[in-house]
């Protein structure tokens, strides 16, 4: 393996990390502070890879991400109407909207499974037009996901700073208050999710453009990747503060693709991506429970054996 | 300032647990009033809070806030001229969110994208210094880490810092030590009085319900049973009440904390 290999395969890594790392946003928002685990990650994330790819497709590279997004936030808006105002427990609404989705995002593509960029205008080959003769050139789907990202950051940032944001976090943080304050919870949960769900589109709609094409299932497993990306980039920022905790977020997510690469260079089979991320998601969020149920679990296990022992007395 | 009509709830109308949890409740509250609410398990103490800050529509009658309908208003628009504390710490306020940002929540000043100014942080660690806890210097942290007393005391800031019209105290020191509990009682009184915020307490110690505020409601299965004010109440004792309370619902008071207390 020589130097421009891994060169190469860093920068693949690194572009992927931060792209999807638009989604680990998108959790870090409706997961960590709204706490709802919104499972129509999978199809909203196709949903803007769909949306984007026809827009650009069109001849509208630009205005494919303000499509993409726009289908995303009324995708978001479906599932926080379901579980507020419907009376569907929120992972089913999540579920169903999912589902859904499948037949929406089919629908959108004209019907077919994959849709083919090769062609096309795409943000990724405007940028790297805008770029012409500078050293930079190679580089523009870093350049626009970098772009991406420092906004997502930045606005999610300030944003749960305003009262607004606030009002999120206290609905996810503490639904007790919040039901007995004058927020409305309804509404909090709506505007969260919109926004979550806007950002996974965008992730979906700049993958999508950057791999030049989109097939139908280029948001299965989102989810989970996208939480265990979340899970690593934050289980050591549990007191830091909320800009601190979005970085490191985008950090997880980059970690995740990049830890993947390398696996991929030892001959792991790709299809393997998945498996993975699930066994990070069941490491992170039960080892923090073992650990707590630790003294409990010892209890019990040194009274059975002592139980044991009188018996045998 | 708040008049309860006739207000009544049955829970689980027409099934074996049917409870009539409110029956027939008619009250007129003045503004400026302290009352005192007492009465055993059960009694309806909580719900008639619940009634209040629209937790549940009630079956019957009308609620009347400073001249407002609020009967069919839901919860969330109450919340802004009706402040509540509860008897656990921890349902008032945020725990991973820092002091501060409860207390700008709280505050809700300004549109939905604003946020906590300069000046909004100086007059919260000014108030919060007023609660002498220490809590001014730990603006940052966050509200998790602190004890059940210094929370409820949060809790109480919370409530008050845009007065509310009325606050409802639902038993708010009982989870706490006998010191914490006195200090943070001690703090309402303060507040209360500063702020001319009309106040009902449920409480179950009799001896505090009769010398705190101005007026001391009774209540068993649902209704009020005992009412009184001015003179006739400063002249009661722990024990007139106890024999009131047989008289007027026909069975002695059987609530061990209540005595104890």
């Amino acid at each position: 393996m020589n130097f421009s290999v891994v060169g190469m395969l860093t920068q693949t890594a690194l572009e992927l990390g931060l792209i999807s790392s638009l989604t680990v946003l998108a959790l870090f928002l409706s997961y960590s502070m709204l706490n709802v685990c919104d499972l129509s990650t999978d199809g909203c994330f196709t949903l803007g890879a769909a949306v984007g790819a026809v827009v650009a497709i069109g001849g509208h590279p630009l205005l494919s991400i303000p499509a993409a997004m726009l289908a995303g936030m009324l995708s978001g808006f479906i599932t926080a109407f379901l579980q507020t105002r419907m009376g569907i427990n929120s992972l089913l609404a999540g579920i169903i909207v999912n589902t859904g989705l499948y037949s929406i995002n089919l629908a959108i593509m004209g019907n077919s499974a994959i849709l083919n960029m090769n062609r096309t205008p795409t943000v990724f080959v405007k940028m790297r037009e805008a770029l012409k003769g500078s050293p930079l050139e190679k580089q523009s789907v870093l350049i626009v996901a970098l772009i991406a990202v420092a906004l997502a950051v930045l606005i999610l940032s300030l944003f749960l700073k305003t009262k607004l944001g606030l009002a999120i976090r206290a609905t996810g943080d503490n639904p007790d208050m919040v039901r007995s304050s004058s927020v409305n919870p309804v509404f909090t949960t709506t505007v969260g999710l919109c926004l979550s769900n806007a950002l996974t589109a965008l992730s979906g709609c700049l993958l999508a453009q950057s791999q030049k094409s989109v097939n139908i299932d280029i948001g299965s497993g989102m989810v989970t990747v996208a939480l265990a990306s979340l899970l690593i980039g934050t289980v050591f920022l549990k007191r830091k503060s909320i800009p601190i905790k979005a970085v490191g977020a985008v950090a997880g997510s980059i970690v995740f693709r990049l830890v993947y690469t390398i696996a991929l260079r030892f001959n792991i089979p790709a299809s393997m991506l998945k498996l993975v991320s699930s066994i990070i998601v069941i490491i992170a969020i039960s080892v923090p429970y073992l650990k707590q149920q630790y003294p409990t679990i010892k209890r019990r296990l040194t009274a059975s054996v002592g139980k044991e022992a009188r018996r045998n007395a | 300032m708040l008049e309860l009509k006739n207000i009544s709830k049955i829970f689980n109308p027409g099934t074996e647990d049917e409870k009539k949890a409110l029956d027939n409740i008619t009250t007129t509250i003045k503004d400026g009033d302290f009352i005192s609410i007492i009465g055993a398990n059960g009694a309806g103490k909580s719900t008639l809070f619940n009634a209040i800050c629209g937790s549940f529509l009630t079956d019957s009658g009308s609620i009347i806030l400073n001249g407002r309908d609020i009967t069919m208003l839901p919860e969330y628009k109450r919340a802004k001229s009706i402040g509540r504390l509860f008897q656990d710490p921890m349902k008032g306020s945020a725990p991973n969110m820092s002091i501060e940002e409860n207390l700008a929540l709280a505050a809700g000043k300004g549109g939905w994208l604003s946020s906590v100014s300069k000046a909004d942080k100086d007059t919260f660690r000014e108030k919060l210094s007023l609660l002498g806890m220490g809590l001014e210097n730990r603006m940052k942290q966050q509200v998790g880490l602190l004890s059940g007393g210094q929370r409820q005391a949060l809790t109480l800031l919370m409530a008050t810092v845009n007065a509310p019209e009325l606050l409802l105290l639902d038993e708010h020191t009982a989870a706490l030590d006998p010191a914490t509990a006195e200090k943070v009682l001690e703090i309402t009184k303060n507040t209360v009085a500063e702020k001319h915020i009309t106040c009902l307490m449920i409480t179950h110690n009799m001896q505090s319900a009769l010398d705190l505020g101005n007026r001391t409601i009774m209540m068993n299965h649902g209704r009020i049973i005992f009412d009184t004010e001015g003179a006739e109440r400063k002249k009661l004792t722990v024990q007139d009440l106890l024999t009131q309370f047989k008289k007027a619902a026909g069975e002695d008071l059987d609530n061990d904390r209540m005595l104890l207390s």
